[in-house]
């Protein structure tokens, strides 16, 4: 296993080609954060032809619904939902342009054939760890649906967070390769 | 007949509520510690740690542990010789509900309509109430506080009664096998055995309420336990489901008497963030 590899979010195509399923990374810069509400108006806004709230190009989506935050926090506990629930809008946003997403989880075949054919990237971070992980969340903004609370998107910048390749870019899937490697039959 | 005023289960339920979420009990942090050490797989053991650091981070700075704050289930053992005066005693949970989730900066994850507008209910209300009426004048509360990652991953299933203990041990292997990372591990299982439909989905959920440090009393039982956490273990999923030698710290089962023709099974997996604190009036 590697050491940890720092990486710079919005991704670039040559960053993601270094990467291999089991790298630990730490990653910096702005991402977004939308669940399962946020998913269904974004695919929603695609198929009727219309921008999305933000650029998509190049981004990371973490899959969160934080805890509200106390005053003086920037945000409450934040975590990882499971992924899998995602998979059904997750190829068509690859598509668009999405390259990376942080969550729990195994994937579709659908999503790993999209992730391969798009260059992108999935990110697997501690389920539960909620507070050790909000606190490499430094800023956060609403940028769309505050209606929809814990849901809403966010724009966050995050610092030295901490996640591990799950799926890399050629489809190979730490989900299937980690149990394999430890399991006694 | 003892009577208790039902601002006090609120005040309670709201005390536990909050409680809950942030302190993870010592039973489950040693045995995380426990099978971190005997973790071979690096990633695995890296998760570990994150996870004992992280209770100790939400101890310390009093945040919840996890950002799904659960839906409240509560279990009630109400003696008979209490009255209960002032409130309604369900609306008297639900109103410590409420406050638990609202002044603890709890996550408000409860939608009213399953289906159609899955509209948040905004205060993490109705809770799930379990009450068992007992004898005496004291009234137990646990409340558990459950995430949906791994109550989503639970099943139940009717068995024929010719399907016996092999039967039973392969739909709970094959439950969590099917469930990889999705469910958090490293789990605990609950084993609901007996019973029908209802009765045994229930069980499988109070099964999980054991102290992690204690033994199934029945021996055949406790001997079935030992034996699916081994072959559990040997699944490989790991920590978070990354590969590792941790993906479930006990597997508990609770069983009951069932009809002649029954054999019902039900599997109820609990996360790391195994949430519930009980106090008594
Ligand atoms: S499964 Fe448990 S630890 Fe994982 S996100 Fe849900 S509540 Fe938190």
């Amino acid at each position: 296993m590697t050491e940890e590899r720092i990486l710079q979010a919005p991704l670039k195509t040559k960053d993601i080609e270094k990467l291999t399923c089991g790298d630990k990374v730490m990653l910096n810069g702005t991402i977004y954060t939308a669940r399962d509400a946020a998913h269904k108006r974004l695919i929603q806004l695609l198929e009727d032809g219309k921008p999305l709230p933000f650029d998509i190009k190049d981004q990371i989506i973490y899959y969160v619904g934080p805890t509200p935050e106390k005053p003086g926090e920037v945000i409450g506990s934040a975590g990882p939902t499971t992924s899998g629930r995602m998979d059904p809008y997750t190829p068509r946003l690859l598509d668009a342009g999405l390259k990376g997403m942080i969550g729990k989880g195994q994937r579709s075949k659908e999503v790993i054939e999209a992730i391969v054919r798009n260059k992108s990237i999935y990110f697997a971070a501690t389920g539960g760890a909620s507070v050790l992980l909000a606190k490499s969340i430094k800023k956060l903004k609403i940028i769309a649906y505050k209606d929809l609370g814990t849901e809403a998107i966010r724009e966050i910048y995050v610092e030295n967070f901490p996640c591990i390749v799950a799926i890399d870019f050629r489809g190979r899937d730490l989900y299937e390769k980690g149990p394999e490697k430890y399991q006694i039959l | 007949m003892r009577e208790v005023n039902a601002s006090e289960i609120t005040n309670i339920v709201k005390q536990l509520c909050i409680e809950n979420n942030i302190n993870l009990d010592k039973d489950v942090t040693e045995k995380i510690i426990e099978f971190e050490k005997k973790e071979d797989s690096p990633i695995g053991k890296q998760i570990l740690e994150q996870i004992l650091i992280n209770a100790k981070l939400a101890t310390e700075e009093n945040r919840p542990m996890c950002q799904d704050t659960g839906i409240a289930v509560i279990f009630v053992e109400l003696g008979q010789d209490v009255h209960i005066s002032k409130d309604n005693f369900y609306d008297a949970i639900n109103e410590g509900v409420k406050r638990g989730y609202t002044q603890g900066y709890l996550r408000k994850s409860v939608v009213e309509d399953p289906v159609f507008d899955r509209k948040n209910t905004k205060d993490n209300t109705p809770a799930i109430i379990h009450t068992d009426i007992i004898p005496g004048d004291k009234i137990k509360i646990t409340v558990a506080s459950k995430g949906a990652g791994s109550e989503n991953m639970s099943e139940i299933k009717m068995l024929k009664p010719a399907d016996g203990i092999d039967g039973v041990k392969d739909f709970i292997l094959d439950r969590v096998k099917r469930s990889g990372g999705m469910p958090c591990p490293p789990i605990i299982v609950g084993v609901g055995i007996g019973g029908n439909f209802e009765q045994c989905a229930y069980l499988s959920k109070k099964a999980l309420l054991r102290p992690l440090n204690t033994r199934n009393p029945d021996t055949r039982w406790d001997t079935v336990e030992k034996e699916l956490l081994t072959r559990i273990n040997q699944l490989g999923i790991g920590p978070i489901g990354l590969g590792g030698r941790t993906t479930a710290l006990a597997v508990q089962i609770l069983t009951m008497p069932c009809h002649i023709a029954s054999l019902p099974v039900a599997v109820n997996l609990q996360c790391h963030a195994h949430r519930h604190k009980t106090a008594t009036i």
